[in-house]
Formats: structure tokens, C-alpha cells, sequence
């Protein structure tokens, strides 16, 4: 028995010691061949490599065109928007202003202007640490976008400092001399556009609610930084130049619908690139985005078209345009942030209040806002960036986080009425930079130039006063 | 021979000019006009702001035509560019005392 058990536990013994002779051999073979680790590792290297090109590939993608898509909001869509709302003796004065802006920027924007939006951590403006585009290259910027070329960021922002002062052209419409608009302009983009667009996107901004500013306010793709700047600029404008010779008592009707038609439908389409690009990325928030943008636009224009209805029995093709115009603009600030059913109920609030602001507020007050830059983007962005602080949900875009990491509320459905306020701060930042930059720039370029045409060459037209040329030479 | 002119309905144009052909008016000058009679003009709207548009697109019609055919083509205008509402237009007739064809210079109604 005892020598059996023995015999057994012998057995036992030289058992656990094979086995654990086999185990140790076999790790040591997994281990043997000394290059093969590093080998390994290289490839999970390479494949990581791969793998993060792949995904910097999609987002380039996406981005080069979402930049490309924004341009053509400028030209041709809002030159064609507004080219056909004005006088046919106006129109190409009003899209040599956009065109003219397109070049203008773009030189602008690569000597300093990159830079003093995004340079630097500043609570209120950039430096001058990317002047000339130093630094700016194939490497991400992983402070604003780490997936795409720093090159693309730079050249997608960019269009948007395009649009914004484009838009202002709707309200100094067919009265402000060309000298005097290109050099009001310059100076706005450095004065009133880069200190905005520093403090709601740039890294430190004190508006910035991704990168730590102090009044975290919620603009995903400018509704405070493009919309209710140039809107209340463009309401100053109006207001400083008075109004157009002949207004309201003589008839000023838009000389072309068609062209106006056109330019908002390329309008609408751009404005994909607008917003949904504002994702900076391809991934599913640009989706929302994107979906997002088109509900509001289409909310909004059957918000417009149902009120004139109301009111005048009718319809119009110019009243269902602007309302999708206004519900695109509406759900800017907002379109990163809310869902498919809040972007539906923002597009349909906008709709009928950019309707009411043009029509009864514009006529209530006298003021000649020609083409409703004011009406349009001023209101639609405000209503636009307050509805931000209501609707967003950290379901669609968890951008704030408590020290864990877990995801916090972020608009007032969700409770944090607090964010209401901070959008407050934003928009009137946004409000009181836009007015008293745009006011005091006025004032400094009527003392050099003269803001203002003469009655003369109001009355035969600023296409052959400002340009020597007409837009339509029909019978030669 | 005599000068017809009649202002009508851009819309019964067609028809008019056909049925004036018909009858043998050789020729017509045709003028795109703008104007206003008894006729009021109607109300646009654009964001709001009203527009009233008094002057309404019209056609004028101008012919010289042989004092036997004068009758005719009165009728055939009268028959053709009625649609019984107000602005439907007018027709002028007035006497000519010549008429000079450029290329040859022949007179009066074989000028025509």
C-alpha cells in the first residue's frame, strides 16, 4: 500500500515536473527565436500606422470637400442669392463684392490672418506663432483636429472667414463705394472676425467649451462666430450709410428670382460642407451633423412659406428660399449638438421668426437692411446659438466631462439650464464686438474715403460707376 | 390709306396676328409696350414690402393699310383681341398721306 502510494506519488512527481518542463521549453521556444519579437512589435507598429493613415485618408477626404463646399456657399451661392435680389443696374457690384472678398481673405488669411485666429492660447485673440502659415503643414494640429493635415484645417477655416464678411455685402447693398467696402472689410476681418473666431474656437478662447474657455458657449459650426457677427454688422451698416436713395417709396423689386433661387439651392448644398464639416472628421458626428442641417433648413422654409400664407393668401418662391436660408442659419451653432427632432422644431422657430423680423420688425423700426443680412443672419443666429444651450444632448455630442470621464449634461433638457446662460454671454460677446468694431471701423473709413456713392452714381447704377461695366448687354 | 394702331392683350397676340393675315394684311410692326388704362394694376410681394405694378405689359400693333382693307381688319382685331374684361386695349386709326418704299421708291398704296 505505503510502496504503492509511494510508487504514485512518484509518478505524481515526475509528472508536475514534466509538465512544467514542457511549459518552461515551450515559452522558451515562443521566446527562442531572439529577432522574431521586435519583429512582431514592428508589424503591430506598421498596422497601427495603417490603420490611423486609413482613418487620416477618410477625414482628408471629407474635409478637403466640405472645404471646397464652402467656398461655393460664397461664390456662387450667396453672390447669386443676393446678385438677384438687387437691381439689375447693382447686380455685379454685389457679386464683385463676394468675388473680390474670396481673394482678399485668402491673402489676408495667409499673412496673419490663420494665425490670429488660431495662434497661440490667448483668452481674446491668437499671435502671430503661424504668420505666413510658419508651421502649418502635412502634420496634424492635434490641438484642433489630429486626424487631418494641419494644411487642411487651416484652408477649411478659411472659407468660413470668406462668407462671414460676405454676408455684411447684403446690407450696404447698392449704395457703398468699392474702394471704401474693400478696406472696411480688411479691417473688419482683423478687428471684429479673428478676436471672435478666437475666443469661440481657438485653444484658451474665453467662449470655447471644447478647449476650456471660461463662459463655455456652444457653437459648433459659427453661429456666433459667422451669423450674428456679420448679421448686427450688418444692421450697423445699415444703419450708418441710411437708406438707399428713393426707399421705401420708390418700388425696388429683386431684378432676377431665378438667380436668387439658384444661389440659395447651392446655399443649401454647401452648407453640408459648413456644418457637418465642422465635425472636422468623418465619423458619425458628421452625420449628425449633416442631418441635422438638412431637417432645420427644410422646417424653416415651410415655417416661412406657412406664414406668408397666413398672411397673404400666398406662398412665394422668395419667402420658401429665405426660410431655408434662415433655418440653415438657425441650426449653425446647434448642429453638432441635437438631434434629427430638436433640429426640425429649431428650423420651424427660425423659419417664422426671420419671417416676422423682415417683414414687421424692418418695417417697424425704417431701417433699409436691403437684402435682411440683419433679418436673416443676425436674428437667425441668435435664436439659432440661444436654442444651442437648450436642445444639445451629450447623446449626440458628449462635450463635456466630469473628472471620470462620464459623459454630463449639457443642454437645458438635459439640466444644465446653466448652459442658456453661457450661450447668452456668447451671443452678446458676438452682439457687442460686431457693433462697436463695425461702428467705429465705419466712421475711420468715411473719414479716409468716404463710406457712401454719390446720389448720381446711386441713381445710373453702381455696375457702371464702381466697375464701368454692365451685367446684361442683351442687344449687342 | 390709313395707319392702324392697336394696343391688346399680349395674350390674344397670336391669334390676332393670324386672323389679320388671313384677311391679307401684308405686313405689321410689333411693338412689346408697357401701360395702363382703365385698367388697374395688381400688387406684389416681396419679404413683406408691397409693390404695386400699374404699368402692365401690352403689345402694340402699327399698320398702314389700303382704305379697303381699313374696315376688315378692324372687325377682324375686334373679334380677335376681345376677352371682355377691362384692358383689353383700343385701336387708333388715323389718316396717312404717303407712303415711300425705300427700295424703289414707289408711292403711295403699292408701296404698301
Amino acid at each position: 500500500m505505503h510502496s504503492q502510494e509511494g510508487g504514485f506519488a512518484r509518478a505524481r512527481l515526475i509528472g508536475i515536473v514534466l509538465l512544467i518542463a514542457v511549459l518552461f521549453a515551450g515559452t522558451l521556444a515562443a521566446q527562442t527565436p531572439p529577432a522574431s519579437a521586435p519583429a512582431v512589435n514592428d508589424q503591430m507598429a506598421k498596422l497601427d500606422q495603417r490603420v490611423s493613415a486609413a482613418q487620416s485618408s477618410a477625414d482628408n477626404a471629407w474635409m478637403l470637400v466640405s472645404a471646397a463646399l464652402v467656398l461655393m456657399m460664397t461664390g456662387p451661392g450667396l453672390a447669386l442669392f443676393y446678385g438677384g435680389l438687387v437691381r439689375q443696374k447693382n447686380v455685379l457690384a454685389l457679386m464683385m463684392q463676394s468675388f473680390a472678398l474670396m481673394a482678399l481673405i485668402t491673402v489676408l488669411w495667409a499673412l496673419v490672418g490663420y494665425s490670429l485666429c488660431f495662434g497661440g492660447n490667448g483668452s481674446f485673440l491668437g499671435n502671430f506663432q503661424h504668420a505666413f502659415l510658419r508651421g502649418v503643414g502635412a502634420a496634424p494640429n492635434g490641438d484642433y483636429a489630429a486626424t487631418i493635415p494641419h494644411l487642411t484645417f487651416m484652408v477649411y477655416q478659411l472659407m468660413f472667414a470668406i462668407i462671414t464678411p460676405a454676408l455684411i455685402t447684403g446690407a450696404i447693398a447698392e449704395r457703398m463705394k468699392f474702394g471704401a467696402t474693400v478696406l472696411f472689410m480688411t479691417l473688419w476681418f482683423l478687428v471684429v472676425y479673428a478676436p471672435l473666431a478666437h475666443m469661440v474656437w481657438g485653444k484658451g478662447g474665453m467662449l470655447n467649451a471644447a478647449l476650456g474657455g471660461r463662459f463655455p458657449t456652444l457653437d459648433f459650426a459659427g453661429g456666433t462666430v459667422v451669423h450674428i457677427s456679420s448679421g448686427v454688422s450688418a444692421l450697423v451698416c445699415a444703419l450708418y450709410l441710411g437708406k438707399r436713395s428713393g426707399y421705401p417709396r420708390q418700388p425696388m423689386p429683386p431684378h432676377s428670382l431665378v438667380l436668387s433661387f439658384i444661389g440659395a439651392c447651392l446655399l443649401w448644398v454647401g452648407w453640408f460642407g459648413f456644418n457637418a464639416g465642422s465635425a472636422l472628421a468623418s465619423g458619425s458626428l458628421a452625420s449628425s451633423a449633416f442631418v441635422a442641417t438638412h431637417f432645420a433648413s427644410a422646417a424653416a422654409a415651410i415655417g416661412w412659406m406657412v406664414a406668408e400664407w397666413l398672411k397673404n393668401g400666398r406662398a412665394s418662391a422668395l419667402g420658401a428660399i429665405s426660410g431655408a436660408v434662415a433655418g440653415l442659419v438657425a441650426i449653425t451653432p446647434a448642429a453638432g449638438f441635437v438631434g434629427p427632432m430638436p433640429a426640425l422644431l429649431i428650423g420651424l422657430i427660425a423659419g417664422v421668426f426671420c419671417y416676422l423680423m423682415v417683414t414687421r420688425v424692418k418695417a417697424l423700426f425704417g431701417y433699409d437692411d436691403s437684402l435682411d443680412a440683419f433679418g436673416v443672419h443676425g436674428a437667425g443666429g441668435t435664436i439659432g446659438a440661444l436654442l444651442t444651450g437648450v436642445f444639445a444632448s451629450r447623446a449626440i455630442n458628449p462635450i463635456f466631462h466630469d473628472a471620470q470621464g462620464n459623459a454630463l449634461a449639457v443642454g437645458w433638457i438635459e439640466g444644465n439650464f446653466r448652459q442658456v446662460g453661457y450661450q447668452f454671454v456668447g451671443v452678446l460677446t458676438a452682439w457687442g464686438l460686431a457693433a462697436v468694431g463695425t461702428l467705429a471701423l465705419l466712421k475711420i473709413v468715411d473719414l479716409l474715403v468716404g463710406v457712401r456713392v454719390s446720389e448720381e452714381h446711386e441713381i445710373a447704377g453702381l455696375d457702371i460707376t464702381q466697375h464701368g461695366e454692365e451685367a446684361y448687354n442683351l442687344e449687342t | 390709306m390709313m395707319k392702324l394702331e392697336a394696343i391688346i392683350q399680349p395674350s390674344r397676340f397670336e391669334s390676332v396676328k393670324d386672323a389679320l393675315r388671313e384677311i391679307g394684311v401684308e405686313g405689321m410692326t410689333v411693338i412689346e409696350a408697357r401701360g395702363h388704362g382703365r385698367q388697374k394694376g395688381h400688387t406684389e410681394v416681396y419679404r413683406g414690402r408691397e409693390y404695386t405694378v400699374d404699368l402692365l405689359p401690352k403689345i402694340k400693333l402699327e399698320m398702314v393699310l389700303p382704305d379697303k382693307l381699313v374696315q376688315t381688319a378692324v372687325d377682324t382685331i375686334l373679334k380677335t383681341a376681345k376677352t371682355g374684361k377691362i384692358g383689353d386695349g383700343k385701336i387708333f386709326l388715323s389718316r396717312v398721306e404717303d407712303a415711300i418704299r425705300i427700295r424703289n421708291e414707289e408711292r403711295g398704296e403699292s408701296a404698301l
